[in-house]
């Protein structure tokens, strides 16, 4: 009796959590155009979104800015790590407790911010307000990341290659990069996923000018959940999953 | 054998922060010796053992190898190759790169590194394992690895840093032996760092004892188990038993009579003492004699009664209280003729030792232990 009551709590617990999900995903293949029941598979509505060009053009922006602000914040999360790893520096207490304000801000008030500012220096709302905002939010992510693979390493590495010869930079082309290499890579897909579904300091910091998938996506849903949307929530779930059981991967593998 | 200097330590300072570590501090190491560096945690062996690696910089002082000084030399450029206490590995290398590394670094010729590797592996017994990752191997064997990584550079020092101290008791034991025959072999000196006084012991030709920052005394193995210039090193090295005295008389140079717990006794010393000067008379608990003949007018010695004893296999351990209630141990190896003997506890016995195998010292402390 037990059994059955722990079997089906779980189960009940799996359907809150995916039954939408999976509704959605079914929607995306269903004849019916509102979904209330199912009437036979096509990939009509695949074929339509992709005569839709105006999602078409905000999903390449969304794509290019998801791709530059994770380059660019990897790139400079990376150094940061390093530079909280491997030097002693003035205020560096500080400058990490900095990064995790920025992490654990709520969106609401890290969007009004960046809207504040970039009003006040007078920077057009576009392409690089945006870029901009989504390498600020996706930055602490790589540094966490990142510091937490150096962090993990036998502090004498470094001192062992040091005493076999090696100058600052072979240390780090030889060791330090290759060591946190997938930790990088784990920043950068986290950066991707995290640009590519931001809706909330997207839509303060952006203009009519550049228009992004997780926007275009609000306003549609806003006169009716079409077939279309389904289709492209699908989509996007699938290239999550990949890049989350890629980094997950990239993490879990042994030296 | 005659040695030269090869590195030495002259009036290094060192601070972190506010906290001095090291003041005033020399050393001279003999070029070929075993060297080690011996004291408690927390009394600045490993920061010596950092400078010369450079891996610090003293904040004054000089560090001289072969009358050159290295002090402002990065770690990098030093001729010293060091084994660290974690070993420090690269993970993500695998054995035969890992101690290619430092040959690597140096411009080493392809060929040239895979000969040296491979000897130096050989030289561990670990050329089964050229490709395998450091995650694969056993605590003894990475201990190896780590060794020939330093060795296969041909350091003029080779640097180890409480390098057995991860391994359990048996492999340390192998791989104290293993250290010593290696160090014999390649000739190199090697400056060993350790809190462990039996391991010092074991395979040093010199013995630096360290507390506070402080040399305490630099010899021979022998010399420090055998005529300790103090209390600390006494008490450091293996177990001791001090009485405290007073020098009664003196019966001419190097020997005195004194008086040791109201009781007048000859004693033998490498000091000058002047009439009226405490002293501390130590005795190894080896070097205690045991009288537990039945009758007391026959007794020799200390009178005092039997408190513990524990059997160790290769000597009885007794701890007995003086009647002054002073503690001593003693340790007693089993006898031919004799191998029942045992006490049984609270037996009045008397404790002697032979004359002339005390070491006498001046106090250092007021009162009785």
């Amino acid at each position: 009796m037990m059994k059955v009551f722990k079997w089906s709590f779980i189960a009940a617990i799996f359907a809150y959590l995916y039954l939408p999900i999976a509704i959605l995903v079914i929607n995306s293949f269903n004849v019916s155009k509102y979904g209330y029941e199912w009437k036979g598979f096509t990939l009509n509505w695949y074929a339509k979104l992709w005569e839709n060009e105006a999602l078409a053009q905000a999903f390449l922006n969304s794509l290019l800015i998801a791709t530059l602000a994770a380059t660019a914040a990897t790139l400079i999360g990376t150094l940061m790590a390093l530079a909280l790893y491997r030097y002693r520096f003035p205020l560096k207490a500080t400058s990490s407790g900095l990064l995790f304000i920025v992490m654990m801000s709520p969106d609401i008030v890290l969007a009004i911010t960046f809207l504040v500012i970039f009003i006040a220096l007078g920077i057009q709302l576009g392409f690089w307000s945006l870029l901009i905002a989504h390498i600020t939010f996706c930055l602490p992510f790589v540094v966490i990341t990142v510091y937490a693979q150096l962090k993990g390493f036998d502090q004498y590495l470094l001192e062992a290659a040091q005493d076999l010869g090696a100058s600052e930079s072979r240390i780090f082309r030889l060791i330090i990069f290759p060591l946190v290499f997938p930790a990088i890579v784990a920043g950068w897909l986290l950066s991707f996923t995290l640009s590519l579904d931001d809706v909330i300091i997207s839509s303060f910091v952006t203009g009519p000018s550049f228009e992004i998938l997780p926007i275009r996506v609000f306003s549609m849903v806003k006169v009716g959940v079409s077939p279309e949307v389904n289709v492209l929530a699908t989509l996007l779930l699938a290239l999550s999953l990949l890049l989350v059981t890629f980094s997950t991967l990239l993490l879990r593998r042994k030296h | 054998m005659t040695r030269s200097p090869i590195l030495t330590l002259s009036n290094i300072s060192k601070r972190f922060a506010s906290q001095e570590v090291l003041s005033d501090f020399n050393l001279t190491i003999q070029d070929g010796e075993f060297f080690t560096i011996l004291g408690p945690s927390g009394c600045g062996k490993t920061t010596v053992l950092r400078l010369i690696a450079g891996f610090e910089q003293p904040n004054e002082g000089q560090i001289l190898l072969n009358g050159d000084d290295i002090a402002r030399i990065p770690a990098e450029k030093r001729p010293f190759n060091t084994v660290f206490q974690s070993y420090a590995l690269f993970p993500h290398l695998t054995v035969f790169d890992n101690v290619a590394f430092g040959l690597k670094m140096a411009g080493v010729d392809v060929q040239d590194i895979a000969v040296r590797v491979a000897d130096a592996l050989a030289i561990v017994r670990l050329s089964e394992f050229a490709t395998r990752k450091p995650h694969q191997l056993s605590g003894g064997q990475k201990q190896r690895v780590a060794i020939a990584r330093a060795v296969v550079n041909r350091p003029k020092i080779l640097l180890l840093d409480e390098s057995l101290s991860a391994l359990d008791y048996k492999l340390r034991q192998q791989m104290q032996l293993e250290l010593k025959q290696l160090q014999r072999q390649l000739g190199i000196t090697f400056v060993y760092v350790t809190h462990d006084q039996e391991e010092a012991l074991s395979m040093s030709d010199r013995i630096l004892v360290m507390h506070n920052g402080q040399a305490q005394q630099v010899g021979t193995p022998r010399e420090i188990y055998e005529s300790p210039r103090n209390l600390f090193v006494a008490q450091f090295i293996g177990e001791i038993n001090v009485f405290d005295g007073e020098i009664v008389q003196a019966l001419g140079e190097y020997q005195y009579e004194a008086s040791i717990n109201g009781v007048v006794r000859e004693i033998r010393c490498d000091h000058r003492f002047a009439v009226g000067d405490k002293v501390h008379v130590m005795l190894r608990p080896e070097d205690l004699r045991i009288d537990c003949r039945p009758d007391v007018a026959e007794r020799k010695g200390f009178p005092g009664i039997v408190l513990e004893r524990s059997y160790t296999g290769q000597t009885l351990n007794s701890h007995i209280e003086l009647e002054n209630g002073q503690t001593l141990m003693a340790h007693e190896f089993f006898d031919e003729d004799d191998p029942d003997f045992d006490y049984s506890i609270n037996q009045k016995v008397g404790v002697d030792w032979v004359p002339g195998w005390e070491h006498v010292i001046p106090a250092e402390r007021s009162g009785k232990a």
